[in-house]
């Protein structure tokens, strides 16, 4: 079935919104009535048909619109998307990746032609038609990175390896969840984390960072994150928080179900093959709390974690103060039925 | 708690191995190296001294050390043009000294980068005030010397709180909005980095 992109957007009059197809295939992050920060790490392996998990790189229906406030924001702010010089090669492996992945999941949205080094893109969503030469960046309208993460959704880190730590040396980070690539470019492991409460003092770090130093080429990983977002904006950067702070402000009891988003991101880990960087995509999923009541086990489920979460990671995550009102609109949901393990709908 | 992306300042060690010692100094910073070499060195032989006072008074007790060469600068970026000079066309085997307030030290290790000079190889101790430098998150401005919390960014008038999150490349720790969720509603300003 040919994909329908949606027109719509992510500010402003906030039209996003997920089809009943959209909202199955949701990533939903709680595996259990509880959570508590894990690395919960897997292998990123195929999914079922149809799931977020089917292919590599997803695409799914909001890939244009989301591509759109890609360029809004670099419009407004160009410093969303830095490399730092020794990262080229690791720019080159990252357009190499997600082109090949593309073309591979998708032949009906994108097309790679390589003939030696010229190789031709085509992103039909997108309307690009492009020919140039791997590795010779004046060929390119924009810089590798760039280019290849204009026509990607989620964000993306590339983190360089040495020194025994990994460290933040170039992204395109437009959607992220109130944290600077701008501050954090340049940072290792432990620095950039450095804001995260508990987490360290639970070793999470010191663990989540030896298992990344050794992702192997060709087989990635992958691990679940989320927070909660007011409006389905997917600038939530500390840049602009002063702009979207105030919506926080506007969660009733009347409006919470379409207001309040559970916003999941799938990150992915991937051993880059020049450079042996990895490469850090945080895709991130929006669902209202009025979408995922039409999955009764999710709306079940989200009340008992809600519940159970500790106050500095309700603070950390930025919901604490609509935590109640989120409380209340679940709480119908959970009837104190079992419910099976996973985040699968049902 | 300890700041995980916060710089971890040594202290003073004299390197002995150095050919060349260059030190800059800042207000309390000079007592680094006074307390360290208060009966004399044999560095000081081969050592440079920049020195800013920065409303601290040790300009005779650092002249009195003997240094092959010492200067009083009048400010912090007098000192630092000087520094600059004074790198460019430094030998091998010469080692970098740097003590004094946190924002002092960072603009140090900005400069030696230009030169090639690696941050980890530079003996920093920090001494004085606790004052912050603070970027602002929203315009990117820089506001010096931070000692309330929450504070009024110079450039864009924001009020902001200082974040315990800390770049080396920026030096600077991160300022953030503190009435976003509450325009009307900015806490009163208490002395939080005397």
């Amino acid at each position: 079935m040919a994909m329908i992109f949606h027109d719509e957007t992510y500010r402003d009059d906030f039209s996003f919104h997920n089809s009943p197809e959209s909202i199955r295939r949701y990533p939903f992050p709680f595996h259990e009535d509880s959570y508590m920060y894990a690395i919960n790490m897997e292998n990123h392996l195929p999914g079922k048909p149809g799931s977020s998990y089917e292919h590599p790189i997803d695409v799914d229906e909001h890939y244009v619109s989301e591509m759109r406030d890609r360029a809004i924001v670099l419009n407004e702010d160009p410093k969303r998307c830095q490399a730092l010089p020794h990262m080229m090669a690791a720019q080159w492996d990252t357009l190499e990746l997600l082109m090949t992945n593309k073309a591979r999941s998708y032949p009906d949205l994108f097309t790679l032609e390589r003939n030696g080094d010229l190789w031709h893109w085509i992103n039909q969503p997108l309307g690009i038609d492009d020919t140039f030469v791997f590795g010779d960046q004046s060929t390119l309208p924009y810089e590798p990175m760039e280019y290849i993460t204009r026509q990607a959704q989620g964000d993306f880190c590339i983190v360089d390896q040495r020194n025994d730590t990994l460290w933040m040396d170039a992204g395109m980070v437009t959607c992220q969840a109130d944290w600077s690539l701008d501050f954090d470019i340049g940072m290792n492991f432990m620095e950039w984390h450095a804001p995260v409460p508990m987490a360290h003092e639970l070793g999470i770090f010191d663990r989540a960072l030896k298992f990344l130093m050794n992702v192997q080429q060709g087989r990635p990983v992958r691990r679940l994150n989320w927070t909660m977002t007011v409006n389905p904006r997917l600038d939530t950067s500390p840049e602009n928080y002063h702009k979207w702070g105030p919506d926080k402000t506007t969660v009733t009891a009347q409006n919470i179900g379409s207001k309040l988003h559970l916003r999941c991101e799938l990150q992915s880990f991937w051993r880059l093959p020049r450079s042996n960087a990895l490469l850090f995509p945080i895709r991130q999923y929006l669902i209202s709390l009025n979408d995922i009541a039409t999955i009764p086990k999710w709306a079940c489920r989200m009340h008992r974690v809600l519940t159970t979460i500790p106050d500095s990671i309700a603070e950390y995550k930025g919901f604490s103060r609509n935590r109640q009102l989120a409380l209340d609109f679940l709480a119908p949901f959970d009837d104190g039925r079992e419910l099976t393990l996973g985040g699968e709908p049902e | 708690m300890a700041i995980k992306s916060r710089p971890v300042y040594a202290g003073f060690n004299v390197d002995i191995t150095a050919q060349q010692h260059v030190l800059a100094l800042e207000g309390q910073g000079a007592d680094a190296l006074l307390e360290k070499l208060a009966g004399g060195h044999p560095m000081l032989e081969r050592a440079e001294i920049l020195y800013v006072a920065t409303g601290s008074d040790h300009d005779a007790a650092l002249r009195a050390l003997g240094a092959a060469n010492y200067w009083l600068a009048p400010t912090a970026e007098a000192l630092r043009d000087r520094l600059s000079e004074i790198l460019a066309h430094a030998t091998m085997c010469t080692r970098l000294y740097v003590a004094g307030t946190e924002g002092f030290i960072g603009s140090i290790v900005q400069l030696a980068a230009d030169f090639g000079i690696a941050n980890a190889s530079i003996i920093k101790e920090f001494r004085g005030s606790q004052q912050r430098r603070v970027q602002c998150v929203h315009c990117k401005g820089f506001n010096d010397n931070v000692t309330i919390s929450p504070f009024q960014c110079v450039h864009c008038d924001l009020h902001l709180f200082v974040r315990d999150h800390f770049s080396v490349r920026l030096n600077a720790f991160q300022g953030v909005c503190i009435n976003a969720e509450t325009p009307d509603i900015i806490p009163p300003s208490v002395e939080m980095y005397r």
